[in-house]
């Protein structure tokens, strides 16, 4: 998607005001008679209004034939996108960053938004009949809880202290502390609302648009629709077919023959040539998906802060953008908080390229031989190792050595990351800010990886979290963010986009901050023109 | 001829049991475990402990290898340590669309790599003979997967013949899976063809080397009777034999042209279970693997004794 293309669409969703939109049009160069007529473009695609019937044939990567329809099992996008058709939440991770009730009519803090109290929405049906009520929130919930809890979803549930049911539509949840961004933790993909004491995880019960027909890890997954569905103006399409399509090749060949009318995960290099073609549109979402390599800042050589300066300096980041990602994402600055981010810290200084600077702190750190090694593997992402590669030979201009060890994908998770010093990593988004921050930063979180441990950063992560003045939290998460550019060990060059394509028959399909395909909502929010 | 017969069964059955032994070590020196393979980056040292006790993972190996064993042995594979599905289930409509896509490019194949081998032989070092070697000599240098994506760009892209997505379902008819399988067997055909065709013709060009092929000319008979008459029968021995490698091929060895063409084969589940360490579905395939090589060798064996005189009537 071009940047109008981007442009045009923020328009389209109400992000952008009209004035917003020419402005920012001509300064990309458009003359006036181009925006007035882009304009009109844009208020036909907000006008373009949703078709019902159809089947909607995807062809998605991403996943396995180990999949599993058990919620916490989740770790990538075909399951995401079939249990978001299936189940619904009970908050939406909107459009716009932000949370939207679901199944939670309204959530209500209390007690310095330590204690949440729940509406539940009424005379909603699962698949199966059953009336949704607290027992199958408080089940739902409960399912990525406890000692022995297995679930993806864990982490974002850990601060529940308790759930207690207050009557058949209202449930109470504790927390161990105070916390304004804890919707944004019931966003999370796993999380999602099934009957009370549902099993057999064979089958998948849910609210949502559509109901599981026929499930083959790894090959299928059949849809049908829910003629029932609570949502207005969603749930378009009669069946959804997801024919799970790993090989980007054949994904993108599936959709040019017409076998499938949207893909994910378009392969970079293949962006320009399907845009050329009016038949097929690019759907390009800035994301919070990164990429990173993590030094652990309390073991030598790490704990020098000049030396995690060389590093940052000698990091050629465009030049790993344009490598990793063809230049669909953006750059980084050692910080986890994409640009999308209404937190994001507009005025801190990008980290620059400057070898001579990263010499400077190189010398400055007086280590004699410090035997940096960073140790890469493909399990990591696809393009650790070459980022890693790209890293040395960065670090060679700059005048001091660095190894990279690849290690085996096998194990990759659980013998090396979280274990050696210098590691590969990536990290999905999250939808709110606080949340990134603390899952991956504070001390004492399960997956800090670079051992971050900071009075200041601690503090201002629990203010921040407490804060109900907007203000404020904006300070102290800018600050937060700055604390990591200069300190932090996790070093990461660039985020990505996630690139979608669709054919001409498929209507709304728009960018999301989250996971690719509309963050796994495509199936119940577009439609297919007839 | 029975008591052979017997007698390969029974060394086949031994074979099998050194594999299974063999594949069960092989996933437990791989580093890591399901567990870590299926929480990946969502693990926490409590989580990978509880799912490693819910899986039986804490037990030591000998007594996991041993349990599947019984229960092999009573035909239950167990379940999927991933995803909970029984083994067999989930197995078997994978092992069909293996055998129908191994099947239909071994019925194109090999008829079309016999009867080119012989016009090759017949006609050596003409015209046909050169470009039949090339031809197939290009087919075979080429990586599959290369060969794949020539197909599908050209018939599936420029020219939408046939599909390039093999999604067959339990439901296709015969005529739909014919269809959605082409370009697929269409590869495959090009891989093998090249190596049975040119068996044929180096094994029957030997035997045109010996006396009694002379005296066949000397007594006036055309090439082509020489050849197909008094030649192939006794090259047929070699011929059966790499026919049934290349069969075996196409059962274990399809792995890549699955993930171009989509085609929910054996190949990708395997892969894909052993990439998670789910160790009963990485058994049960590889008892078929196994199973299907030792079957296609003992068949060729017994075929290539047969087409023998001297080895059908032992003096």
């Amino acid at each position: 998607m071009s940047e109008y293309d981007y442009l045009k669409v923020q328009l389209a969703m109400g992000k952008m005001n009209r004035r917003e939109f020419i402005g920012r049009a001509s300064a990309l160069g458009a003359s006036s008679t181009l925006v007035t007529s882009m304009l009109a473009s844009s208020y036909a695609l907000a006008a373009d209004t949703p078709v019902k019937g159809g089947t909607l044939r995807l062809g998605l990567g991403g996943g396995s034939t180990t999949d599993s329809l058990e919620l916490g099992s989740y770790n990538d996008s075909v399951m995401i996108d079939a249990s978001h058709s299936i189940c619904n939440g009970l908050v939406e991770w909107g459009q716009d960053g932000k949370p939207i009730p679901d199944l939670a009519e309204s959530l209500e803090p209390k007690n310095g938004a330590a204690t949440w109290v729940l509406k539940l929405r009424k005379g909603v049906k699962f698949h199966n009949g059953k009336e949704f009520d607290a027992d199958d929130a408080i089940y739902s919930l409960n399912l990525h809880r406890g000692e022995g809890s297995k679930s993806g979803g864990a982490s974002q549930l850990k601060p529940i202290k308790d759930v207690k049911k207050i009557n058949a539509n209202e449930i109470e949840i504790t927390l161990d502390s105070g916390d304004v961004d804890f919707p944004y933790a019931l966003t999370d993909y796993h999380i999602l609302m099934v009957p009370n004491g549902h099993k057999d995880w064979s089958t998948l019960i849910g609210t949502g648009a559509y109901s599981l027909v026929k499930f083959e890890p790894g090959v299928r997954i059949s849809l049908k629709k829910n003629p029932g569905y609570y949502k207005a103006g969603r749930g378009h399409v009669d069946a959804v077919e997801i024919t799970v399509i790993n090989d980007a090749s054949a994904r993108l060949n599936a959709l040019i023959s017409g076998q499938v009318d949207a893909i994910n995960r378009t392969d970079p290099k293949s962006v320009s040539k399907l845009q050329a073609s009016p038949k097929f549109k690019i759907v390009r979402a800035t994301s919070g998906y990164f990429v990173d390599m993590a030094a652990t800042t309390d073991k030598a050589p790490f704990n020098n802060p000049d030396l995690l300066l060389a590093l940052k300096h000698a990091m050629n980041r465009e030049q790993m953008l344009k490598t990793l990602f063809a230049g669909y994402g953006a750059i980084g600055n050692d910080h986890p908080i994409p640009q999308t981010d209404p937190y994001f810290n507009k005025e801190l200084p990008q980290l620059k390229h400057d070898p001579d600077l990263a010499k400077f702190h190189f010398k400055k750190a007086g280590l004699t031989d410090p035997k940096i090694v960073l140790q890469a593997s493909d399990a990591a992402f696809n393009g650790a190792v070459d980022m890693a590669s790209l890293l040395q030979s960065d670090c060679d201009k700059a005048g001091f050595k660095m190894d990279v060890k690849k290690e085996p994908a096998d194990g990759w998770w659980s013998n090396v990351w979280l274990k050696a010093p210098f590691v590969t990593s990536y990290w999905g988004g999250r939808a709110a800010a606080t949340q990134m921050l603390a899952v991956a930063y504070q001390r004492g979180a399960a997956w800090n990886e670079s051992h971050w441990s900071n009075d200041k950063f601690e503090k201002l992560l629990v203010d921040a979290r407490s804060e109900a003045n907007e203000e404020k939290r904006k300070a102290y998460i800018w600050e937060m963010q700055a604390l990591l550019r200069d300190k932090s060990g996790a070093l990461i060059p660039a985020f990505r986009d996630w690139l979608d394509a669709h054919n001409e028959k498929v209507g709304g399909m728009a960018p999301h901050g989250g996971f690719d395909m509309g963050n796994g909502l495509v199936a119940e929010k577009v439609w297919l023109k007839g | 001829m029975l008591k052979l017969i017997a007698q390969r069964l029974g060394l086949g059955l031994l074979t099998l049991l050194a594999a299974s032994v063999l594949i069960f070590i092989g996933t437990e020196i791989l580093p890591g475990d399901l567990a870590s393979a299926i929480l990946q980056n969502t693990a926490t040292p409590e989580s990978l402990a509880a799912l490693r006790s819910q899986l039986g993972l804490d037990r030591p190996p000998t007594v996991r290898f041993f349990e599947w064993l019984l229960g092999a042995l009573r035909g239950d594979f167990g379940h999927s340590l991933a995803n909970g599905q029984d083994v067999i289930s989930e197995l078997l409509p994978r092992l069909k669309n293996t055998i129908f896509l191994a099947s239909y490019a071994a019925v194109v194949s090999v008829p079309i790599a016999v009867i080119v081998g012989l016009l090759a032989a017949i006609r050596q070092g003409k015209i046909f003979d050169r470009t039949a070697n090339l031809v197939t000599l290009m087919t075979i240098s080429v990586p599959e997967y290369f060969l794949a994506y020539i197909l599908i760009k050209f018939l599936a892209v420029d020219y939408a013949v046939f599909p390039s997505l093999a999604n067959v379902t339990p439901e296709s008819t015969l005529l739909d899976r014919l269809n959605l399988t082409f370009l697929p067997m269409l590869t495959l055909v090009l891989v093998v063809v090249a190596h049975m065709m040119r068996m044929t013709r180096a094994s029957v060009l030997s035997i045109m080397a010996s006396p009694y092929i002379e005296m066949a000319f000397l007594k006036g008979l055309p090439k082509w009777r020489v050849v197909v008459q008094h030649a192939f029968p006794n090259a047929l021995a070699p011929i059966i034999n790499v026919i049934a490698l290349n069969l075996a091929y196409l059962i274990v060895g399809v792995v890549v042209v699955e993930a171009v063409f989509v085609y929910p084969g054996l190949g990708q589940l395997m892969v894909d279970a052993v990439s998670k360490h789910d160790v009963p579905v990485v058994q049960a395939c590889g008892l078929i693997f196994a199973a299907a090589f030792i079957l296609l060798n003992m068949t060729a064996d017994i075929l290539a004794i047969m087409s023998n005189p001297r080895l059908r009537h032992p003096r």
